[in-house]
C-alpha cells in the first residue's frame, strides 16, 4: 500500500509543512496600512481609509487563544465530505494577537467541547479533511496546547 | 388623538414616517408549495386589511428567495404578475435574512420621495428540509460554499459560538437558553400564524438532541414556508382615509446598516473577522467601533428620535434561544452580560416591562427568509393596534424589530402609534 497523495483542500490558504517547517495559515498583509486578511485578499484592502492594491502573502501566527467553540453533532450537508460513519468534530474561533483577527477552524479529532474553554491557547496543525481516490485532502485545524491526550493529525 | 400626537412629538422626525395601512400573512409551515402562493395570499390579506384593491398599489417591493429559481430572484415582478399585471413599477431585493427590511426600506423611500403614495411589500419562501446548505454547484470562490466544504460549519455552529461565549464570559447556563424557548413557545400559543404552537418545559428542551453544543434541537430555528406583506402609504394618503376604528400605525425608522470596519465578531459565512491592526486603539485616541449587531437598532433609534427606554415590545431574530439574549443587549434593553437577569426576572415575557418576541419569534415560526423581517413588522402592527389577541402587550405604543442578514446586512424597524 502506497502512501496517499496529500493535497490542500483549498489552494493558497495555508502551508502544509511538507518541507519540514511547521504549517501555517497564509494571510494577506496590506502594504499600505498593515491590515491582515484571511483568506488572503489580493484585490482590495478592507480598511475604508486605505485604497492600497498592494499586498504581501504572509504566514499568520501559529498560536492563538480560543474566542469561542462548539461542535457538530450532526453530519453537515454537502459540500462537506463526511467520513462514513460520521464522526462529530469541534470547531473553534481563535483570536490571533499579532494580527488582531479571529480565524475559524475545526479542532483536531479526539477533542470534545469539555476540553475547551474561552481563552485556551491552541496551535495550528494540518490534518486530513477527507480522503478520496487515494488522495488525502488537507485542511488547517486547531489543536489545544495543553491537551496532551489528543491524537495529533499533523505529521509535520 | 393625544396618544398619536405624543408619539409623533416624540419622534422628532415625523417627515420620515410612512403609514402602515395593511399587514398580511400566510401561515408558516412546511408544505413545499410554490412560494408565489404564500406571497400572493399574504398580499391579498394585507390589501384586505388596508381596505384597498390591487389597482390602488403604485409600487411593488419584493424580497427575494434564492432557493426557488428565477422567479425568486425577480420576486417583485413575480408577485405583480400573480396579482395581475397593472403596469405597476416593481423592485426585487436580496439581503439574506434582512431582505424583508430592505424591501420595506425601498418602498418607504419611494413614498418619502413622493414617487408613489401606496406601496405593497411582499416576501415569501419555500424551504428544503434540514440544515440550510449552500446553493448548489462547486463554487470555490464563494465563502458560503467553502465554509461547508472546508469546515462543515453549519448555521447553528455560528449561533453556538455566540452561545458558548455567553456561558464562558457571563455565566449563562443551558437552563437560561432553555427558558428562552419556554417563553417563546408560550407566546406563540396564541398566534394562529405560527408553525409551532405547543408549550414546552425546560426539561423537554434539555432532553432534546444536542446539535451544536450548547444548542439543542428545540433551541435552533427551523426552516419554514411562509409569506408576509405590508401595504405602506404616505402620511397624507393615510390622513385622507382616516376614521377607522384602529389607531394608525407608522413606520418611523428603518435601519439597513452594514458593519463598520473593523468588524471583530466572527460572522456567518466568514472564515475570519476583520483585522483590527490598522484601527488605532482607544488608548491611543482611537474611537471604539460599536459591534455590528449593536449598531443595527442604534441607527433605527437615532432616526426615530427615540431610545431603547421608549420601547414597549421587540421582535428580534432568535435564530437560536441564546441569540435572543445577545439581542437584549444589542437593542439596548440592558447592558452587556445582563440579559440572563432580564430573562430570569420575567422582564421580556408577556406581562413583563418589555416583552420580546410576543409573536413567539422564530422559535415558533421557523424562518422563511425573505418573509421573516416583514413578519416581524406585521406582529408589531397588530400589537400597536391592540389587536394581537391572546398575546397582546397591553398599551403598546412603540415597537422595534431587529435582525441581521448574512454578508453584513442589518435590519431594524421602529414603529409607533
Amino acid at each position: 500500500m502506497t502512501a496517499a497523495t496529500r493535497v490542500p483542500a483549498v489552494e493558497g490558504w495555508f502551508t502544509t509543512g511538507e518541507d519540514g517547517a511547521a504549517p501555517a495559515l497564509l494571510g494577506s498583509r496590506c502594504t499600505g496600512c498593515g491590515t491582515y486578511a484571511f483568506p488572503p485578499e489580493a484585490g482590495y484592502c478592507r480598511n475604508p481609509d486605505c485604497a492600497s492594491t498592494s499586498f504581501e502573502t504572509v504566514e499568520l501566527s501559529r498560536r492563538g487563544r480560543v474566542w469561542s467553540y462548539t461542535d457538530a453533532r450532526y453530519q453537515p450537508p454537502a459540500p462537506y465530505v463526511a467520513a462514513d460513519p460520521y464522526v462529530p468534530f469541534c470547531l473553534a474561533a481563535v483570536e490571533l494577537a499579532a494580527e488582531k483577527l479571529v480565524v475559524l477552524g475545526q479542532v483536531v479529532g479526539g477533542v470534545t467541547v469539555d476540553d475547551l474553554t474561552v481563552g485556551d491557547e491552541v496551535e495550528l496543525v494540518v490534518d486530513t479533511l477527507y480522503s478520496e481516490d487515494g488522495v488525502d485532502h488537507l485542511v488547517w485545524k486547531w489543536r489545544p496546547v495543553e491537551v496532551s491526550a489528543v491524537t495529533p493529525g499533523w505529521e509535520g | 388623538m393625544s396618544v398619536a400626537g405624543q408619539a409623533s412629538d416624540n419622534g422628532g422626525s415625523s417627515d420620515k414616517k410612512v403609514a402602515v395601512l395593511g399587514a398580511g400573512m400566510h401561515e408558516w409551515g412546511k408544505w413545499g408549495r410554490p412560494f408565489v402562493e404564500y406571497g400572493l395570499a399574504a398580499a391579498r390579506d394585507a390589501l384586505a386589511d388596508a381596505g384597498l384593491g390591487w389597482r390602488d398599489v403604485q409600487y411593488v417591493s419584493g424580497a427575494d428567495t434564492i432557493r426557488n429559481g428565477y422567479p425568486g430572484f425577480v420576486s417583485g415582478a413575480t408577485f405583480a404578475q400573480a396579482l395581475g399585471w397593472t403596469g405597476t413599477p416593481v423592485s426585487s431585493v436580496y439581503a439574506a435574512c434582512a431582505s424583508g427590511a430592505v424591501a420595506i426600506a425601498n418602498a418607504r423611500a419611494q413614498i418619502l420621495a413622493g414617487l408613489c403614495e401606496v406601496a405593497l411589500v411582499v416576501g415569501a419562501d419555500t424551504t428544503p428540509k434540514g440544515f440550510f446548505a449552500p446553493v448548489g454547484g462547486e463554487r470555490k470562490d464563494d465563502p458560503d460554499w467553502l465554509r461547508f466544504h472546508l469546515l462543515g460549519a453549519t448555521n447553528p455552529a455560528y449561533f453556538a459560538l455566540y452561545a458558548r461565549r455567553r456561558m464562558d464570559r457571563f455565566g449563562a447556563t443551558e437552563e437560561d437558553f432553555a427558558q428562552v424557548k419556554v417563553k417563546n413557545a408560550r407566546h406563540g400559543l396564541a398566534n394562529p400564524k405560527a408553525r409551532y404552537r405547543k408549550e414546552v418545559s425546560v426539561e423537554e428542551v434539555l432532553a432534546s438532541p444536542m446539535v451544536a453544543d450548547p444548542l439543542r434541537l428545540l433551541e435552533i430555528c427551523a426552516t419554514s414556508d411562509g409569506g408576509a406583506a405590508l401595504v405602506l402609504s404616505s402620511m397624507e394618503f393615510a390622513r385622507r382615509r382616516a376614521g377607522g376604528a384602529t389607531p394608525l400605525v407608522t413606520v418611523d425608522a428603518v435601519s439597513t446598516v452594514t458593519p463598520a470596519f473593523p468588524n471583530t465578531v466572527i460572522e456567518m459565512p466568514n472564515f475570519s473577522t476583520d483585522s483590527a491592526v490598522a484601527a488605532p486603539a482607544v488608548s491611543d485616541g482611537g474611537v471604539a467601533t460599536p459591534g455590528f449587531r449593536p449598531s443595527i437598532a442604534t441607527a433605527a433609534y437615532a432616526e426615530a428620535g427615540i431610545g431603547p427606554e421608549d420601547v414597549n415590545l421587540a421582535e428580534v431574530y432568535d435564530l437560536s434561544s441564546a441569540l435572543e439574549l445577545d439581542w437584549y443587549e444589542d437593542i439596548g434593553l440592558c447592558g452587556e452580560g445582563e440579559a440572563e437577569k432580564l430573562l430570569r426576572d420575567g422582564v421580556t415575557a408577556l406581562g413583563g416591562r418589555v416583552p420580546v418576541n410576543p409573536s413567539g419569534g422564530l422559535s415558533c415560526f421557523g424562518e422563511a427568509i425573505p418573509a421573516q423581517a416583514i413578519a416581524q413588522v406585521c406582529e408589531c402592527v397588530l400589537q400597536l393596534r391592540g389587536t394581537a389577541g391572546g398575546r397582546q402587550v397591553d398599551g403598546a405604543r412603540v415597537a422595534v424589530t431587529a435582525n441581521q442578514g448574512l454578508f453584513g446586512h442589518g435590519s431594524s424597524v421602529v414603529l409607533s402609534r
